[in-house]
């Protein structure tokens, strides 16, 4: 069967205006979840495990051990045809055609006026292997980052959050050109294991992946099932995520939780494990209304593409990363033991409110609240001393560089 | 001493027209991990179903009510300095406040430890 076009989605999508009430599905794992004693809850469409043993007790294990992460409600999309990256580059601020045979990089999907849709980790597949899935084996190794090899054609693995994955690609139809062939795997789960053992844990049953650092990605095998794996995930610790075809998601997980350093961890954990590594949540800190400066993320606007200022939004964006954003995101940690939460009111002396909080939590790891919050660019200097307004309460805060705990990512050259 | 609770999940103990207010051994396995403990001060009036305390968990604040009317005496300050006892001793240790019952009548309305396990098993 020949891989679905742009338009074919475009008809399926559209045919499914109809639909009102979208119904919750199961995911792959659903039952080894509910085995494993996890509390499931509505999230982005699906039954989700939101704990299993305790936020405190699983974010504690992931930052001491490994976490293993059910995320296949993320969508999975793979891009390809004549002048993918140039048309990648239509939407993602991101130098896409430059990036090296399975090298990755996080990247934004942005709106005509720079506000951002989504974002995303968006992955060039190896030539000799356009799909994840071909059964290619893939050398890491052989990956020279310094040299990649750009070529008008080939393909991109790409991964955008699960609430905004169907909208996603309503928007990419409509943006892309008709040479462009988007492909939803959805047959494919997705697993990330995430923390200082994972992947000495993983490369016992995944020979090689040791061979990985920091945003690169290749093929391997699990008793013939074909992995997608990628040095990456959304916890600031080291570890992996692991793209395989659904029906072998339950063999593998029990795999991976017979290694003794792997403990399943819900989605509590993964929000606490985030926010205490700085890292933004579409929906939540990410948003149409925010660009990718006020947001801090000027890192995911390449420099070839910032000179070139052949982004959406770019003449709005490179004069806010010029001068200055109105508002930019900063982390904050919260006086006292009382934890500030998303939707929390930042004011002024005279109680006006003038920022909001867009995170915030207990973070297990430094035993105190932290919070992310849109600040005026005046109060955004680390030390400076900011109110929040909480249910009839107000707390003082403290602006904080981000992230609020160190990455533990293991980078090209640093093995 | 007789134990009375709501659906909301707290319970109360009576003894005289002395009431302490706490939250179910259920309740406290529903939140997770607490972090925090807001609780009334000595003096503050109550009506029935008023919030009374917030209870924080790692991942979200919740309100407790208070089950009857009536005149604080005593917030639970040892979950001050330690709110976990909310979790590890939901129907003793962990009391939240303890209040002098205005309308004992009120205690009528609410379940006994037996209907409370039954309403909870139809959870």
């Amino acid at each position: 069967m020949s891989d679905p076009t742009l338009r074919d989605y475009a008809s399926i999508i559209d045919q499914a205006d109809d639909y009102v009430e979208p119904e919750i599905l199961p995911l792959p794992l659903d039952a080894w979840h509910r085995a494993q004693g996890a509390r499931m809850i509505e999230f982005a469409g699906y039954e989700m495990p939101i704990q299993y043993e305790g936020i405190m007790a699983e974010h504690a294990w992931t930052r001491d051990s490994a976490g293993l992460f059910d995320v296949s409600h993320m969508g999975q999309l793979v891009f390809s045809g004549e002048g993918v990256a140039h048309a990648l580059e239509t939407v993602l601020p991101g130098d896409i055609a430059g990036l090296g045979e399975g090298k990755m990089r996080y990247s934004l999907l942005l709106a005509q006026d720079g506000g951002i849709l989504d974002d995303l980790m968006a992955t060039r597949l190896p030539d000799d292997q356009p799909s994840p899935f071909s059964a290619q084996d893939v050398e890491p190794e052989a990956y020279d980052p310094l040299h990649p090899s750009p070529t008008a054609s080939g393909s991109f693995y790409v991964v955008v959050n699960g609430a905004t994955k169907y909208d996603d690609v309503s928007y990419l139809i409509e943006h892309l050109p008709d040479d462009v062939t988007i492909n939803i795997l959805e047959d494919q789960a997705l697993l990330a294991v995430q923390g200082p053992k994972a992947v000495e844990a993983v490369a016992r049953i995944v020979p090689g992946i040791d061979g990985l650092v920091f945003m690169t990605a290749g093929a391997f095998h699990w008793n013939d099932v074909p992995l997608w794996i990628s040095r990456s995930g959304y916890t600031g610790e080291d570890g992996v995520e692991i793209s395989l075809p659904a029906e072998h998601a339950v063999a593998f997980a029990d795999a991976l939780l017979a290694l003794p350093e792997i403990k399943p961890i819900g989605l509590g954990a993964r929000d606490s494990l985030r926010l205490e590594a700085g890292l933004p949540l579409y929906g939540h800190d990410l948003d149409p209304e925010i660009t990718p400066v006020m947001a801090d993320l000027g890192f995911a606007l390449s420099k070839r593409r910032r000179e070139a200022a052949d982004f959406p939004g770019a003449e709005r964006i490179l004069t806010e990363r010029e001068h200055g954003p109105a508002t930019k995101r900063v982390g904050l940690i919260v006086e006292g033991r009382q934890p500030a939460r998303e939707g929390a009111e930042v004011i002024d002396d005279t109680g006006a409110t003038i920022g909001r909080l867009t995170s915030g939590g207990f973070a297990p790891t430094l035993g105190k609240p932290i919070a992310m919050a849109y600040v005026p660019l005046a109060l955004a200097a680390p030390g400076t001393r900011i109110e929040i307004a909480q249910r009839g309460k107000v707390h003082t805060a403290t602006v904080t560089a981000m992230p609020f705990i160190p990455h533990r990512y293991v980078r090209a050259g640093a093995k | 001493m007789s134990r009375f609770f709501t659906k909301d999940h707290e319970w109360v103990d009576v003894d005289g027209d002395i009431g302490t207010v706490g939250i179910s051994e259920y309740a406290q396995s529903q939140l997770g991990d607490v972090v925090f403990v807001d609780v009334p001060e000595a003096g503050k009036t109550l009506s029935k179903g008023d919030e009374a305390a917030v209870v924080e968990s790692v991942k979200a604040a919740s309100d407790v009510y208070s089950p009857v009317s009536g005149t604080v005496t005593e917030g639970n300050a040892a979950l001050t300095d330690d709110s976990s006892l909310v979790n590890s001793d939901a129907e003793a240790a962990g009391w939240f406040f303890k209040l002098t019952l205005s309308d004992p009548s009120e205690l009528d309305s609410l379940m006994d430890e037996a209907a409370y396990a039954t309403f909870v098993e139809g959870l």
